[in-house]
């Protein structure tokens, strides 16, 4: 009996030995794999943060009004979010280039998904990005435009516009990065629809003299002789 | 051997230079741009005649209308200006040839593209003197070509711009920031740096014309500012003529932002080629001027001053965001507090200390440039309105000793512009 233990464990200890044996050398490849992927993905960051400073990207992300969304969130600037980024994608990468060479069944499959995933996680930061800066060109025109043709309440059309175009971005990169495709679409029409049908119930009430004005000025000429007053001439 | 070089013709039409190979080489050139002038441009085109006819009768000369696509019949009725019925009216007849030629540039009008088609046209008659005049100059006389041109012809000036008398409210885009911000940068007193009427030597037209961006479209629509400050920057020699009356000319307050483009855009643009040479400019001093540098007419003007006080209160307070981006912390809190004021002063300092931190702001394009000169519209609203005010009762040395005043305020501040340039992010 004594002889029966000595001898099952002494066969455990090899075939463990001769197991770990086995891997050793993988895990030491997948150490290597992921020393190299560090040393890869810091050069990366130093490269890609020097470019972004090169070509004031921060500035860009001020214009886009990201740089407020990041402050708010006490996150770094957006070249150091951008570059950090970009490193622990890379590493990440290849940790897990790394984990298939220690031939793990099951993992296989989770790291040809997250490889194809990629592609459409930086497709949807990219629309993220220009969305915003769009959002963000935009609704200043409207403003500066607003203000200058001395519409009333030039703030509220600006921020509608950037909350439309905010939404509609929203909603793309939601469907790119395949994240509640059918809520998102369905949330985008009903926020939208809603919008659009209370502009149209406060154009419509609040806004009738307004839009008779509009209407008058623009289909019925010479109908009302306005006082006229002299602009000044700027040149 | 003097090398020959020809303009760039290449966006001339085929029809437009064969008409100026035909003509052949000219001495003066009067170039017309024009877009639905129907109901001034007969006038205009006869007196131009006329002018010739009686300034410069031993003169091969050409008149060049450029037009921008007009739909009321201008190009017919500049080419019906016979020279025939001009000599029978005048009773003056030339004795060297006068042409006069219509081209279309395009289907919508483009000043800066009207500048380049006279310009190209100027270069390829190899004319000497050339002038341009503006199709709504209602008030133009026939000495009006002896005035712009006979410096160039006669005196070697390159350029020749023109002062009129004005509306003491007329020009004020001119008369608080173009004339004061051109005057403390480059030294030189020119009333008219933007001049839809001007004349040119030869020599400078092909510069401008050669390094002008062309393709740039804020170089095409500031043009005429451009020009004078090329010929500014190229050491020209500039001097100033007497027209006599500008009439008051009625516009639309949205015709602000766009005079804004044109002019503002055109000067902040320019800092930036020309920073040595203006960097190290101290004081201002006149230029040679034949007749007064301005006149001012006193007549009453119904203004709509609670409008303009109304624009820019709102747009101090609507702005907040994009003036935070343009303005020092300092600067935006006085402008905050004076538009909050019913009866408010914007002093000659917070408007130099405003126009000045707008240039830098163009210069390090914190936001985008356009939205940077359309913010500008708002501030000018309410630094009109404290010139209407502080001028109403004034007479007419009174308003000019105010614009004195504000120029010496740019020349004083110009350090502070220096210091932002390159300073503060």
């Amino acid at each position: 009996m004594r002889e029966m233990i000595v001898t099952e464990l002494t066969q455990a200890m090899q075939e463990l030995s001769r197991g770990f044996a086995h891997i050793l050398p993988r895990i030491i490849v997948w150490a290597i794999i992921a020393f190299v992927g560090w040393v890869v993905a810091y050069g990366l960051r130093v490269f890609l943060r020097s470019i972004l400073r090169l070509i004031k990207f921060d500035k860009l992300a001020e214009n886009a009004g990201a740089s407020q969304l990041l402050t708010r969130a006490a996150l770094p600037s957006a070249t150091e979010l951008v570059s950090r980024f970009a490193f622990w994608v890379a590493w990440l990468g290849f940790i897990l280039l790394g984990v298939s060479v220690l031939g793990i069944v099951g993992l296989q499959g989770q790291i040809a998904r997250f490889f194809l995933f990629l592609p459409r996680l930086f497709v949807a930061l990219f629309i993220m990005f220009f969305g915003l800066l769009g959002a963000s060109f935009l609704s200043r025109a409207a403003l500066l435009a607003a203000v200058n043709a001395n519409l009333p309440s030039p703030r509220l059309l600006s921020v509608s516009i950037r909350t439309i175009i905010i939404i509609f971005v929203l909603s793309m990169v939601f469907e790119e990065v395949g994240v509640a495709e059918q809520t998102m679409l369905v949330a985008f029409g009903i926020v939208l629809g809603a919008l659009m049908l209370g502009l149209a119930i406060a154009f419509g009430a609040g806004g009738k003299d307004l839009a008779q004005q509009f209407l008058e000025k623009r289909l019925v000429h010479g109908k009302k002789d306005e006082p006229k007053e002299d602009e000044l001439s700027p040149l | 051997m003097t090398e020959v070089r020809l303009a760039d013709e290449s966006f001339l039409t085929d029809d437009f230079l064969r008409q100026l190979i035909n003509v052949g080489e000219v001495d003066i050139l009067v170039g017309v741009p024009t877009h639905n002038n129907a109901k001034t441009i007969g006038a205009i085109v006869e007196t131009v005649q006329a002018g010739i006819l009686k300034f410069f009768p031993r003169e091969r000369a050409a008149i060049i209308n450029a037009d921008g696509g007009s739909r009321d019949g201008t190009r017919e009725l500049v080419a019906s200006a016979a020279i025939d019925d001009a000599q029978r009216r005048s009773k003056l007849y030339t004795l060297r040839t006068l042409h006069s030629i219509s081209t279309q540039y395009g289907s919508s009008p483009a000043r800066g593209t009207a500048l380049r088609t006279i310009l190209a046209a100027a270069e390829l008659l190899r004319a000497k003197a050339c002038s341009v005049i503006s199709p709504e100059s209602t008030q133009i006389t026939t000495d009006w070509l002896t005035t712009l041109l006979r410096p160039v012809y006669s005196e070697e000036f390159d350029l020749v711009l023109p002062t009129y008398s004005r509306h003491r409210f007329d020009g004020i885009l001119l008369t608080n920031l173009l004339y004061p911000m051109t005057r403390a940068l480059y030294g030189l007193e020119i009333r008219e740096p933007y001049a839809l009427e001007c004349a040119f030597s030869g020599r400078l037209g092909s510069q401008f014309l050669a390094q002008n961006p062309w393709h740039d479209e804020t170089a095409r629509a500031g043009s005429e500012i451009q020009f004078t400050l090329a010929a500014i920057a190229g050491q020209y020699r500039i001097c100033q003529s007497f027209l006599g009356t500008k009439e008051h000319v009625d516009r639309r307050a949205a015709d602000l932002v766009p005079a804004l483009r044109q002019t503002v855009g055109a000067l902040f643009s320019s800092l930036e080629p020309n920073f040595s040479l203006w960097n190290a400019k101290t004081g201002s001093h006149p230029i040679p001027t034949t007749g007064p540098a301005r006149e001012f007419t006193l007549e009453p003007l119904r203004v709509n001053r609670k409008r303009l006080r109304g624009m820019f209160s709102t747009g101090v307070a609507e702005l907040e965001s994009v003036f935070q981006s343009i303005l020092s912390p300092s600067t935006l809190a006085e402008l905050q507090q004076i538009a909050r004021l019913e009866d408010f002063r914007y002093s000659a300092e917070l408007w130099v200390k405003t126009v000045y931190e707008f240039a830098a702001a163009y210069h390090k394009s914190v936001i985008n440039r356009d939205h940077i000169i359309q913010a500008l519209a708002p501030l000018f609203r309410g630094r009109a309105y404290t010139f209407l005010v502080e001028n109403g009762n004034g007479s007419a040395a009174d308003v000019e000793d105010n614009i004195e005043a504000l120029c010496l305020e740019f020349e004083r501040m110009k350090p502070y512009l220096l210091e932002i340039w390159n300073g503060r992010e």
